[in-house]
């Protein structure tokens, strides 16, 4: 099949980057996207231009590296699917691709396709985490945890850190990302002697990166590649108001 | 050259705690004092750098990836073994001891083992403690499930994505002591040389992958927590980002380099499609447990699986091996599943697969459950093949995967350079000739949970009057200069080919020479194919841009480069061992039918390999393997 590309290209972060087209003739409707972006860069390497840049390691949809929008949906038109588990035959012999970036003020642009997330790393710093030292744990049988609260959790817990939330909201808004990990947290009793403190602390973080704020329009759930519900947002919420009621 | 392993005394019950009651301290006064270098932040890295963080030590953690929780950790999907017989069902340390041992055709250390299956109680414990959501049953207690190469279910899991959760466990005790700035994390920063000054290993060269700048970096000690180097055969399940460099690096400053030509094939991987692939997508392992492996009984088959009645079908698995059928260990499965390819009935496309079919599982348990317990993989598979495997059975293809050879540490997990550490699959310790399923995870998280942070204390000890080491020292000064020229080199090579083109060509030589099955002639040809490949890619690889910006052709070529060189290590390696025993099959050492033959009267031991330098061939040292409790046999799945 054939494709035009139109991709943004960006020098580096204080540079004006601008939308590049490229046309590729003859790729197979079964590579995956990333497969097709190799593709060109190795056209693009074998004319001494320089690649373009993108993200990328797993290709297993695990690791949370990979993103980009693509014809403006964050990760492409795949419901629940990571850039590189897309596949050319989700398009159409001689259609236009826009790939560009996953924007936000938060996630400054590197270079090309590439962001920085890093403040993601940032807001679980804050609190997202039980503390614990090595070598401190009970033996794992002695608290046990219904199998549905354990389900709920691990729902919760599957977060991979992407980023297409944040790109998709018209908000900037990281109240996905954020509140998944709350309510990982929450839900288990492992995670509840720190319940407050961890609220208030990871959303005073998020609240200082240039993250905007939730208005509920549930676009993130949509492009999320691991189906984090919005319920936890609510979450987030009650145990927000929850932690400045016991004014911790 | 000092291959002392230093096993500890007594029986092998108590030579771990033997070891801990004698290992030297460092008082939590002294631990400001000392600095240390973790590289790597998968299962091992960040847990050793959170572990040695939260005793009150200087620590600076390095990643190549833009975040610590996306290192390849991540990727295992099925779970994580550990002895806490909670089935009942006849398990202990022992018996997971002997387990491993045997699955590893009895190429690993006694004491290594058993320590890894006694410290695999308390990681569960430990992730438990962290939040990991494995799978519970309804009364709320910690269920398991069973894997490859044993008969008891020891496998925690947390769906099928157990690597993920233990992963962001691990991350996340890492980022607390980030926060704490007990730990300094560099990500986006790759290892491009290890210093050693007067012997010991004393800090490294790193390049900034966003900015190209070329930063040194001191400690006490370094640990390298790099993982495996499977990537090598280019297609592969790792992540594209996957190396060996700062292992090989470190071999070229006088670690040894152990059995690395034991790779793992794993049996469970999605088929090849074209020559555009980038990698081979991992199934779990776990699918087995539920699903039987099979080809059709008449070559060439043209029918669709669903069209092939039962009687013309071959559970080759079940036929051959049936105490363990479907569950008989991943290098028996990937070399049985070969053996049916070859003989020419493959299914597919290319011909080049198994079916593995789910339809029993479901008559006997329904859609429902079966989507509990592996719908993430199932909507995986049909995400990149299109199709949907309740309805019919997904074809998979052995694919490179795990590394059991890496550098080569004693019981302490410190290599041949005083100072340097290996952690989790970037050493060779615990796995022998083959690795079990479930163990990979197991073993990352107990070096770097519960055993470096108390032989690495014990090495310590000694450095509490050294005082800051200075990056200024002439040993960091060759260092940089030698990591400099060779980006400068790179970058004024403008020939013809990619890096990838040369890297898709060393994969195929080494899937066709040292793959899952190897031969003399075969080995030697590839050994000179190799060197004929390295000298080309000096003088006709094309690498765009200059060294002071963000540039991915420019990574890949160092580590391409060092996989021409690891490359033929392994030849040498497969060359030398002249027996088969797990993963290394020599066509030479086999049974009439077909089953591997070990040769314990001369190879049981490990091949450990010392750099001679580029036009030199390697010399080989030999640590031999003493069983003094379980008396090597056979190894049967039959």
């Amino acid at each position: 099949m054939k494709l035009h590309l139109k991709i943004w290209r960006q020098k580096d972060k204080n540079t004006q980057g601008k939308l590049v087209d490229y046309w590729l003739e003859d790729v197979n409707p079964h590579m995956s996207f990333l497969e097709m972006l190799d593709t060109l860069n190795e056209k693009l390497v074998l004319s001494d231009e320089m690649p373009v840049e993108f993200d990328h390691d797993c290709r297993e949809g695990i690791c949370g590296q990979c993103g980009v929008m693509i014809n403006g949906l964050a990760h492409g038109p795949l419901k629940n699917t990571t850039t590189c588990q897309l596949h050319l035959r989700e398009f159409k012999d001689g259609e236009t691709i826009v790939i560009e970036p996953f924007r936000s003020k938060a996630f400054p642009v590197k270079k090309d396709l590439k962001v920085d997330r890093a403040a993601f790393d940032r807001i679980i710093a804050s609190g997202g985490f039980v503390s614990v030292n090595t070598g401190q744990a009970p033996e794992a049988n002695s608290i046990p945890i219904n199998h549905e609260t354990a389900e709920s959790a691990f729902d919760s817990a599957a977060c991979i850190g992407c980023g297409a939330c944040v790109a998709t909201c018209k908000n900037g808004s990281a109240a996905l990302f954020t509140s998944a990990k709350i309510s990982h947290m929450a839900k288990l009793p492992q995670g509840k002697e720190e319940r407050e403190h961890r609220v208030l602390n990871m959303v005073h973080q998020m609240d200082n990166e240039d993250f905007g704020h939730c208005s509920n329009t549930e676009a993130c759930e949509v492009e999320c590649p691991q189906s984090i519900s919005v319920l936890n947002i609510a979450q987030m919420n009650y145990e927000y108001n929850r932690a400045k009621v016991l004014k911790k | 050259m000092n291959m002392d392993a230093k096993i500890p005394g007594g029986p092998l019950e108590e030579k771990w705690s033997n070891y801990k009651k004698n290992a030297k301290l460092v008082n939590p006064a002294n631990r400001k004092k000392i600095d240390v270098i973790v590289v790597g932040t998968g299962l091992a890295g960040s847990s050793i750098a959170a572990s040695l963080g939260e005793m009150g030590y200087n620590v600076k953690s390095f990643c190549f990836q833009d975040s610590a929780r996306r290192a390849h950790s991540v990727a295992a999907q099925g779970g994580v073994n550990a002895a806490k017989n909670y089935k009942n069902d006849g398990d202990s340390v022992y018996r997971m001891f002997v387990d491993t041992l045997k699955g590893g055709d009895f190429r690993a250390r006694e004491a290594n083992v058993y320590r890894m299956a006694e410290c695999s109680l308390n990681l569960i414990d430990q992730a438990v403690a962290q939040g990991v959501p494995f799978g519970r049953e309804y009364g709320g207690y910690l269920n398991n499930r069973s894997f490859g190469g044993v008969q008891v279910s020891r496998t925690f899991y947390a769906r099928g994505q157990t690597g993920q959760q233990l992963l962001i466990g691990a991350y996340q005790a890492l980022m607390r002591q980030v926060h704490k700035k007990t730990v300094q994390l560099f990500t986006r920063h790759e290892m491009l040389d290890l210093v050693v000054i007067d012997g010991k290993a004393r800090g490294i060269i790193v390049r900034n992958l966003d900015t190209g700048e070329i930063e040194r970096h001191a400690a006490h000690a370094v640990v390298l927590a790099t993982g495996g180097f499977g990537k090598i055969y280019y297609l592969s399940t790792l992540a594209m980002g996957c190396n060996g460099s700062a292992i090989w690096r470190a071999h070229k400053k006088g670690a040894l380099m152990a059995s690395p030509s034991w790779t793992q094939i794993h049996p469970t991987s999605l088929p090849q499609s074209g020559d555009y692939q980038s990698k081979l997508t991992l199934m779990s392992e776990s699918l087995r447990n539920d699903g039987r492996i099979w080809v059709p009984l008449r070559e060439n088959e043209q029918r669709e699986a669903n069209a092939i009645p039962e009687e013309e079908r071959d559970y080759y698995l079940e036929r051959r091996y049936p105490a363990f059928g479907n569950l008989a260990p991943r290098d028996i499965s990937s070399r049985a599943a070969k053996e049916r390819i070859d003989a020419g009935f493959g299914v597919g496309a290319l011909k080049n697969a198994v079916y593995l079919d789910f339809s029993k599982a479901i008559r006997e348990q329904g859609v429902a459950k079966i989507k509990e317990k592996y719908g993430n993989l199932f909507d995986m598979y049909r995400k990149i093949t299109g199709i949907d495997a309740y309805k019919e059975p997904m074809m998979i293809s052995p694919a490179a995967h795990f590394s059991m050879g890496g550098l080569w540490v004693d019981y302490e997990l410190m290599t041949t350079i005083p100072g340097l550490f290996a952690l989790g699959e970037a050493n060779f310790a615990d796995h022998g000739a083959n690795r079990l399923g479930a163990n990979s995870l197991l073993q990352a998280s107990v070096d770097g949970y519960f055993i470096a942070p108390y032989t690495m204390a014990n090495y310590l000890s000694g450095e509490i009057h050294t005082g800051k080491i200075p990056t200024d020292h002439p040993a960091f000064d060759e260092a940089e200069k030698q990591v400099k020229e060779q980006l400068e080199r790179f970058v004024h090579s403008k020939g013809t080919k990619t890096v990838d083109q040369y890297h898709k060509t060393l994969g195929k030589l080494l899937y066709d020479y040292c793959g899952l099955s190897r031969n003399e002639s075969g080995l030697q040809f590839a050994i000179a194919e190799i060197r004929k490949l390295r000298n080309e890619f000096y003088e006709n690889v094309h690498i765009p841009g200059t060294v002071d910006t963000m540039n991915a052709e420019l990574e890949k070529a160092g580590r391409v480069a060092d996989y021409l060189e690891i490359g033929e290590l392994m030849c040498y390696d497969a060359l030398t061992r002249k027996e088969s025993c797990g993963a290394h099959f020599r066509e030479e050492y086999q049974t009439p039918d077909g089953e591997a033959m070990r040769n314990d009267a001369d190879f049981q031991f490990i091949s450990a390999w010392e750099w001679r330098g580029k036009d030199n061939e390697p010399t080989l040292h030999k640590e031999p393997l003493v069983f003094e409790n379980v008396k090597p046999i056979v190894r049967s799945y039959k």
